[in-house]
This record gives structure tokens, C-alpha cells and sequence, in this order.
């Protein structure tokens, strides 16, 4: 294998290492199959696996997330794609009130270990129904676990942990990432739900970011660093479970805080981070806490527009910038 | 209380017994369920399954023991059918740390695992590709059980129900949808809301599923086309559909009085009440009144004894708010 992997390879590659090592992960999804996935993420596992083990559906997200979930169940291990994370909308009763209930309301007879995989955020010119970065949807159910990762390794490590959990995990792959490069992972690499990683350290601030805003919080912190400032950059990798100890022994090392999320503003995963981190960590703070999110409009379909809504390398640059002159 | 299995045509005078006996706990528990509602001890809703009773238990009585159930929030005969008893369903009714699910789900989400009753489910139609998703893992893992989704009528025309008939077809999975059609979406005739006269049994052409209406009152009749299409399943001859005409005896819900249906229709219902029915086949069989009479009796101790068990259980640990989110056990989101 080669030593440098896309994050696109990284998801077939991810899956195809839980396939080999255990029988009860089956997939299901639109065009998964001989297809290889539209963002061609599934490349090569019918060719290695077949078709019991991957499995092409109608255009049924609800059927997608119910037959999951009744597998789930009774044994299995699925890894469900739903195509595009905007589709959530038309099967949420699975991920609202089924996958994340069913352990709770039984009284902890049921176990639904699956995986709902999804391809999420903008930046690709999608326009507003298949652009936006959803994670905060999924943050509002209690029950459901969310992974976010930011590169190819991390794919790796975090499926490994996401198949392997009894718990329904919602996996957001990235469409800007996709043809990222980076180091692959080794055999075995597993990466645990909700452990945080410093992936830039410095003194000034902490920049905590997720999925596709961790590439763009570190060249942001690269740009600073020609100013003068010494940037963290910390990846939560999850939002469930939510890695606050590290954001509150990096604030406490840093006393600034800057959250970089890609969903809208209004109701976005960095007002929890930031709740948290006002009400443990005042007093570490030497200044506000800010948050760059996208604007509170649907996602524009033009570059010229949607660069004005979602996060960039410049807003970020900007409110590091911002937060180090209060 | 365990519930003989037998195949189509084949029940005898002993296994009918069983099954009018399981019929009466059923319909006694109901009963005890609506009386303690109105007493102030069941909070939040009911929603009663007595004129229901023949469907569960005659279903139950073709399943076998590693069989999957999936039920809808008129759950109460599928669970008892399937073996949970009177008592924990109760207790889990007025909220007591014995109930079936501890107190954490209700009425609407009666659940027994163990027994294959893998849940009952309060949104409309959910629970469909869920037993489509239990058939496809039987099928992967290289079993021969089957899954069954009981739905009502409403649940017809939503898009879930649509979806799992469709993929439960063209995987020609060993699923049987049973609905059963009481004839009313909670307070409105479902004729007045649907484009087919059989909501359930017309749409299933046209997905290529077999299907058939049967009359839901009559335990022998469900058992044996329960039977049938379990067998069918089994042998990979793929889904089956069967709408079962059946009649709630109370409201849709809590102390709905269903004055929404005509009194001549309710009264012809009641004459073809499922327990009455399976007396007259008890008769047809030979077996001596008396017999039906003790069943009932015996019926009427076990709910008595359930109702005073669950009266006297105690309330659940506050603690257990907190528990059962993750599989290991807590509910712990974040460092």
C-alpha cells in the first residue's frame, strides 16, 4: 500500500479492514455497489466483498436507516450511507426518535451498533439542498455518537471505532476532503470515539475546529504565525462524545478561544463548546470567546456567493487576529 | 404463559383452549389497563388492544419462539402474546421499577428482547423497514426466521410502509407485514382517507407481494394464514401482506369514547367479539363449556394477581434516569 492515501481511498479502505475482520459488518446504501459510491468512497468493496455483503437500494433513505437499524438488532453490524447529509431530513425519524431511543425506552434490552455514513459540508458548489455540514443536527439527540474526521488516517481510525461500537455512531465524511491527501494508517489503527487531538500546538489561542475547518484552522494558524502569534489547533475529531477535558487544558494553557464550525451560527455545535467552556473555564479566559460559523442563510450555490456564508482561511486569520488585539 | 406453535390446519382442541385462555388474559389485562387509567395510576396514554386479541395470539401461535415481533404503540396483546406477562406490562403502565421496560418506555414502547418482541413503536409506519432490516439480518446470518411488522391502517399511507414493502420485495426478504385494520386512523374512517377499499391488501400488487384479507376476529383463521406465510418466508418465497379485519371495543386512545363511529356498527362488531368466536370453535371441537369457564376464571386470578403485584411494586431509583443511554450502561456525552 502506498504510504500516501486520499480521504476518499481512506473510507473504502476503513470499511474493507472491518469487512475482512468481521462477518456481521454488511453495507447498504444508493450506489455503494458496482457504482463504487458517487464520491467513489465505497470504490472496490463489491469487487472484494459481493453482493452479500454490499448491498445497493432504491432511493429509500428511510428503508436505508430502518433495515439498519432492524440488522443492528438482531446481530449484525451495518454501515448505512445515506448519500448526501442533507438527505437526513428524509429519514430523521431513524436518527431522531429510533437509533438513539430504542436502548434508552427499552430499558436497556436493545443494542443498535450500526453506522450511518454520510457525505456532508460545502464548499463544492452544491448549492442548498447538498452543501450543508449537518453535524449539528445530530448534536441535538441525546443517543447518537458523531464522528467528524479531518484526515486520512483518522477516517481510518474512527470507522474502525465506529463499526466496532455497540452504540449507533453518525460518521460525517467530508466532501471538501475528499481528494485530501495524507499518511495512511497502519494495520490496526484505531482511533477512540471522543479523544480530541492537538494538531498544531502553540501559546497564543486555541483554535478548535472539526472535519473540514481543521485543514483551514492550521493554515490560518501558518498565516498568523508569520505575524507573530502561536496558534493551537485543536481537531475534536467527535462532538459526541465531546472532548472538553482537552479544550479546557488547552484554553488553560493558551487563555484565548476560537471555535471554527461549518455549520450556520444559529444553533451550531460551537455554542456548546463555547457554554462549556464560559461556565468551567472563566476564568482561564483572558478574552471573549468567538465563534466562526457560516452565516445564518442557506448555503448560495455560487463560489463568489457561498465563500461569503461558510468559514474561510481569511475569517479565521481575521478573528485569531481579532481576539489577540483584545 | 407459553403459546403452543402449530402449522396451518393443524390445530387441535387443547392448542385452541390455550390460545382462548391467552386470548382472556389479554383482554382482562386491557380492562385492568383502562380501569386503572381512569383510577389516576396510568400517566400520560393507553391505547387499548381489546377486540385486537385474536390477531396477536393467532400470529403468535404460527410464530416460533426465535421469530421476530415488531408492534406498533397498540402494542399490549402483541407483548403478552409473545410472553411478557400481565404483571410487568402492567407495572411498566403505572410507572413501577418492575415494569418491562423499568418504567422508562410505557404503554406505547412495551418491549421484550428475550422473547423476540423487539419492540412497539409510536411513530406511524416506523417500524416496517425495521422488521424488513430483522428479515434481511435472518437472511445474511443464514436462519430461518422470520419477521413480522403489525401495523395498523393508518400506517398505510405513510411513506415508511411503502419503502419497506418495496426493498422487502426486490430482496425477497422473509418478512410478513399484518395489518390490522380496525377501520379508523385514530378518529377518522380509513376509507374517507384512502384511494383503495382495502388500504393495506390493495397496495401490495403493486409491489408484487401476495396478499390477503382475512378476518381478524377468528384466531383459528389468523394462525393458519400466519402459518402459511411464515412457511412461505421461511422456504425464501419472500414477503407476505395480510390485513386482518379486527375492531377496537374501546377509543383510540386514553378515554376516547369513539363516538365517531356508527352504534349499529360498533354493536355488529361487538357481536363478533374474537373471544366469543373462538368459544363457538371450542364448541365446534366438542370441548365441554366448562372448560372455556375455567380458562376464564384462571384468566381472571393471573390479571388479578398482576394488577395487585403491580399496584405494590415500587417506584423506580431515581438514578435509573441515567442509565441505558450507551451500551456500557451510562450516559456519559462528554469530558
Amino acid at each position: 500500500m502506498a504510504d500516501v492515501i486520499t480521504y476518499r481511498e481512506a473510507v473504502a479502505e476503513g470499511i474493507a479492514r472491518e469487512l475482512r475482520r468481521d462477518q456481521a459488518v454488511v453495507c447498504l446504501g444508493e450506489d455503494i455497489g458496482k457504482a463504487g459510491g458517487v464520491f467513489k468512497t465505497t470504490q472496490g468493496l463489491f469487487e472484494e466483498f459481493g453482493p452479500g455483503r454490499i448491498w445497493d437500494t432504491p432511493i429509500s433513505e428511510q428503508a436505508i436507516l430502518g433495515l439498519a437499524m432492524g440488522a443492528a438488532m438482531t446481530g449484525m453490524r451495518p454501515v448505512a450511507e445515506i448519500m448526501f447529509s442533507d438527505f437526513f431530513a428524509v429519514c430523521w425519524d431513524y436518527l431522531a426518535n429510533e437509533m438513539p431511543k430504542m436502548r434508552y425506552m427499552t430499558g436497556g434490552q436493545v443494542t443498535v451498533p450500526l453506522v450511518v455514513r454520510t457525505a456532508n459540508g460545502g464548499g463544492l458548489g452544491f448549492g442548498a439542498q447538498h452543501s450543508q455540514a449537518t453535524e449539528n443536527w445530530a448534536l441535538t439527540i441525546p443517543g447518537l455518537k458523531i464522528a467528524a474526521p479531518s484526515n486520512p488516517a483518522d477516517v481510518i481510525g474512527l470507522i474502525a471505532s465506529a463499526i466496532r461500537s455497540d452504540d449507533p455512531v453518525v460518521f460525517f465524511e467530508h466532501k471538501g476532503l475528499f481528494a485530501s491527501k495524507g499518511p495512511t494508517a497502519p494495520a490496526g489503527h484505531v482511533v477512540p470515539l471522543g479523544q480530541a487531538a492537538v494538531t498544531r500546538p502553540g501559546a497564543d489561542i486555541t483554535v478548535v475546529a472539526l472535519a473540514a475547518t481543521v485543514p483551514m484552522a492550521l493554515a490560518a494558524a501558518e498565516h498568523m504565525a508569520l505575524e507573530g502569534v502561536s496558534a493551537e489547533v485543536i481537531d475534536l475529531r467527535c462532538l459526541v462524545p465531546l472532548d472538553m477535558a482537552a479544550v479546557l487544558a488547552s484554553v488553560g494553557r493558551t487563555s484565548r478561544l476560537l471555535i471554527v464550525e461549518e455549520n450556520p451560527y444559529q444553533g451550531g455545535w460551537g455554542g456548546t463548546v463555547a457554554s462549556i467552556v464560559a461556565d468551567e473555564g472563566f476564568e482561564l479566559l483572558d478574552a471573549p470567546i468567538r465563534r466562526v460559523a457560516a452565516a445564518c442563510v442557506p448555503l448560495p450555490f455560487a463560489d463568489a456567493l457561498e465563500k461569503q456564508v461558510i468559514p474561510t482561511v481569511d475569517s479565521v486569520a481575521g478573528a485569531i487576529r481579532a481576539l489577540l488585539a483584545y | 404463559m407459553t403459546t403452543p406453535t402449530v402449522a396451518a390446519g393443524t390445530i387441535g382442541a387443547s392448542d385452541l383452549l390455550a390460545l382462548y385462555e391467552q386470548m382472556a388474559v389479554i383482554r382482562r389485562t386491557e380492562k385492568a389497563a383502562h380501569d386503572l387509567f381512569l383510577a389516576g395510576l396510568v400517566k400520560g396514554t393507553t391505547h387499548l388492544a381489546a377486540g385486537h386479541e385474536a390477531v396477536a395470539v393467532g400470529a403468535s401461535a404460527a410464530l416460533r419462539p426465535d421469530d421476530y415481533v415488531f408492534a406498533t404503540y397498540r402494542g399490549h396483546h402483541h407483548a403478552i402474546a409473545r410472553g411478557a406477562t400481565p404483571e410487568e406490562c402492567l407495572a411498566e403502565l403505572m410507572s413501577k421499577a418492575t415494569g418491562v421496560c423499568k418504567a422508562k418506555g410505557g404503554s406505547m414502547h412495551l418491549t421484550k428482547a428475550s422473547a423476540g418482541m423487539l419492540g412497539s413503536y409510536a411513530i406511524v409506519g416506523a417500524h416496517l423497514p425495521l422488521a424488513a432490516g430483522a428479515a434481511w439480518s435472518a437472511k445474511l446470518r443464514g436462519s430461518d426466521q422470520v419477521a413480522v411488522a403489525f401495523f395498523g391502517d393508518g400506517a398505510t399511507n405513510i411513506g415508511a410502509f411503502h419503502e419497506a414493502l418495496n426493498i422487502a420485495a426486490i430482496w425477497s426478504l422473509p418478512v410478513l407485514f399484518i395489518c390490522e385494520n380496525n377501520f379508523y386512523m385514530e378518529y377518522t374512517p380509513i376509507g374517507s382517507v384512502t384511494a383503495v377499499a382495502n388500504p393495506a391488501a390493495d397496495r401490495a400488487p403493486a409491489y408484487g407481494i401476495p396478499a390477503e384479507i382475512i378476518d381478524g376476529n377468528d384466531v383459528v383463521v389468523v394462525a393458519d394464514a400466519v402459518s402459511r406465510a411464515a412457511l412461505r418466508a421461511r422456504s425464501g418465497g419472500g414477503p407476505t401482506l395480510l390485513e386482518a379485519r379486527t375492531y377496537r371495543h374501546f377509543g383510540h386512545s386514553r378515554t376516547d369514547p369513539a363516538t365517531y363511529r356508527p352504534p349499529e356498527e360498533v354493536q355488529e362488531w361487538l357481536a363478533r367479539d374474537p373471544l366469543d368466536i373462538a368459544r363457538a370453535r371450542l364448541a365446534e371441537f366438542g370441548v365441554p363449556v366448562e372448560r372455556a369457564i375455567e380458562a376464564d376464571d384462571r384468566a381472571a386470578q393471573v390479571v388479578a394477581a398482576a394488577v395487585a403485584a403491580a399496584r405494590a411494586a415500587p417506584s423506580p431509583d431515581p438514578a435509573g434516569a441515567f442509565t441505558d443511554v450507551w451500551a456500557d450502561g451510562g450516559s456519559q456525552w462528554r469530558t
